[in-house]
């Protein structure tokens, strides 16, 4: 069956990205500032593809991820520095933490159908940072320092591909299924017997839950938590990443994830414009790929392998086959 | 099988719904037909729980649907083919026939695979294909199967022939008889009053939120009054 099938091409996609990383890893152990991006880039891909569970999956739109990786960050922050709870478990606590908020936003807005979800998240993740801000036993504004330095790239690589493999596992299954209904036509999904809202609060828990794990790896790897670091703007970079990498695809996302963290910190002098880079590289991607550079599709080995077959067919007038967007009206 | 009572049902200040009674015996095909925005569509979604009526009753083989939560009412035997087929366009044939069948708990779908693909064999080819890729007549074949998948008790269709050809209006209403004959109780919505009529044991006329007639549908074919005015002669 084509889901058994779908389920094994994840797995080899993560070890090509396995063998990349690795590849890198020994070109650059010299350098830390390069394994300090490799990092951030597998958190990111956390980020991004949790998110793309709730956005891309099942068709809700949450704007407030980052709010979810500040309470993981603070959370797991907390537990090592004040109780002294061993390293993963601290991890687990901030990402457990996220998702009760998760859930404590998703069950009333998502009741609801229309853009609820997007005021209600932007709304929270303010309401985080002001929080954060007012307690002083945090560091404030100030930023909560001291924080010590578990995470190490072998901490974030493996929790990636947990993420990933956990995500396109659920993507895949029965409950994964009625997500995908839901995103299509929730009426019909309904009508289909799919109980719309709780699964759009499952894989908003869910999704929150990650971002929190993410929040936890971030501030054990920078030694830092701060309340800038959870801002509105850093949820519109995750947005980013699963508009540019396909919002539906996993790989997608792990590759437009990796891929924008090297490219925003290669633009980093820039700062001020690096705001206006994103905007045009989304313009154009609006303009010549509105659903991703992946749209819905997964990378595969053997479209990686057919590659040349398939430029070879792009240059012919007729393009068969794919998934088509139009709706059944 | 299924009674309405005096259904009443308002979108806002928008009275849709004026206490409507009507009911659906096992075996029959039972038609509802209806002008644009009489109320056809609401009274269906009432029943499946997609709008919640202020007042009325609804009952389904003697169990109250007003409490059922709408995803639950699909457990209870009854199927709702959508108006405008609502499949699932970026997901294959395969996949929304699958989804079909989600409620149930035996996930052994194969031999009712076989029965949908042998009552459509067109689908059978496009099982690949994406939704949104088929014309309308195997989209609504699609909505159709679907529906199918669940083996409905009662299945309720909302304006299948809306939007196609008249010969696949034909195909369409003679597959929905086939239906009927092999068991399954059918609601069906029109505003296709003739088509509906010559397939339906008994038929409901609704005119803004109410109903003005009700009768046998041969019967009503052959009177005066709806011959001029749903049927054009
Ligand atoms: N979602 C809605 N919001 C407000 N009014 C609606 C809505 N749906 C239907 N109506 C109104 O209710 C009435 C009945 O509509 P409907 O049941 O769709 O009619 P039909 O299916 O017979 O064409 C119409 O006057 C229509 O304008
Ligand atoms: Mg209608």
């Amino acid at each position: 069956m084509t889901r058994t099938k779908s389920l094994l091409k994840v797995p080899v996609v993560m070890v090509a990205l396995a063998l990349l990383y690795l590849g890198l890893i020994a070109g650059f152990s010299h350098n830390p500032y390069y394994m300090q991006i490799l990092n951030m880039a597998a958190i990111n891909t956390i980020m991004a593809v949790s998110l793309n569970l709730i956005n891309g999956f099942t068709g809700q739109f949450s704007i407030g991820h980052a709010g979810f990786m500040g309470v993981g960050a603070y959370v797991a922050a907390v537990c090592s520095v004040f109780y002294k709870i061993p390293y993963l478990v601290a991890l687990l606590c901030g990402a457990l933490a996220a998702a009760v908020v998760g859930l404590v936003v998703g069950i009333p807005t998502l009741r609801l159908k229309g853009d609820y979800l997007a005021i209600a998240t932007l709304g929270f993740a303010e309401i985080i940072r002001v929080i954060i801000v007012n307690i002083q036993k945090v560091g404030g504004p100030r930023g909560f320092l001291g924080i010590p330095p578990y995470t190490n790239l072998l901490w974030t690589y493996l929790f990636a591909v947990g993420t990933v493999v956990v995500i396109s596992n659920f993507v895949n299954s029965s409950p994964g299924r009625a997500c995908l209904a839901v995103r299509e036509d929730e009426v019909a999904a309904e009508s289909m017997g799919v109980n719309a809202t709780k699964y759009k609060v499952i894989a908003f828990v869910m999704g929150a839950f990650f971002a929190g794990l993410g929040g936890g790896l971030l501030v054990h790897l920078l030694s830092i938590a701060h309340p800038t670091m959870f801002t509105f703007l850093k949820s519109v970079d995750f947005l980013i990443m699963i508009v540019v990498g396909g919002q539906g695809s996993i790989t997608g996302s792990v590759t437009a994830a990796s891929f924008i963290t090297v490219i925003s910190e290669a633009l980093r002098k820039f700062e001020v414009w690096r705001m206006l880079a994103y905007s045009l590289v989304l313009i154009m991607i609006m303009l010549t790929r509105p659903q991703g550079l992946l749209g819905g599709k997964e990378l595969t080995w053997e479209g990686i392998v057919n590659v040349p077959g398939r430029l070879r067919r792009f240059r012919l007038p007729k393009v068969g086959g794919g998934r088509v967007g139009t709706t059944g009206h | 099988m299924l009674e309405v009572k005096d259904l009443n049902v308002f979108y806002g200040g928008i009275h849709a719904l004026k206490g409507i009674t009507f009911s659906v015996r096992e075996g029959q095909v039972v038609t509802l037909i209806g002008a644009n925005g009489a109320g056809k569509s609401t009274t269906l979604r009432a029943i499946s729980g997609l709008v919640k009526p202020r007042s009325g009753e609804i009952t389904f083989m003697g169990q109250n649907l007003l409490q059922v939560p709408a995803h639950k009412i699909v457990s209870l035997g009854v199927s709702h083919v959508p108006e405008g087929r609502r499949i699932f366009a970026n997901l294959t044939v395969l996949e929304n026939l699958e989804m079909g069948a989600y409620t149930r708990k035996d996930k052994n779908l194969d031999e009712d695979l076989k029965r949908v693909f042998k009552r459509f064999p067109r689908l059978e080819e496009r099982r690949r294909q994406v939704g949104g890729t088929l014309s309308g007549g195997e989209q609504q074949m699609l909505a159709i199967g679907r529906a199918l998948m669940l083996k409905p008790k009662l299945l309720v269709m909302d304006e299948p022939s809306m939007g196609l050809a008249p010969l696949l209006v034909r195909e369409i209403f003679s597959i929905i008889k086939e239906i009927n004959e092999q068991g399954t109780t059918i609601l069906l919505v029109e505003q296709n009053a003739h088509m509906a009529l010559s397939i339906a044991d008994y038929a409901y006329v609704l005119e803004t939120g109410r109903i003005v007639t009700e009768g046998p549908a041969e019967e009503l074919a052959k009177s005066e009054s709806i011959r001029k005015a749903y049927l054009g002669h």
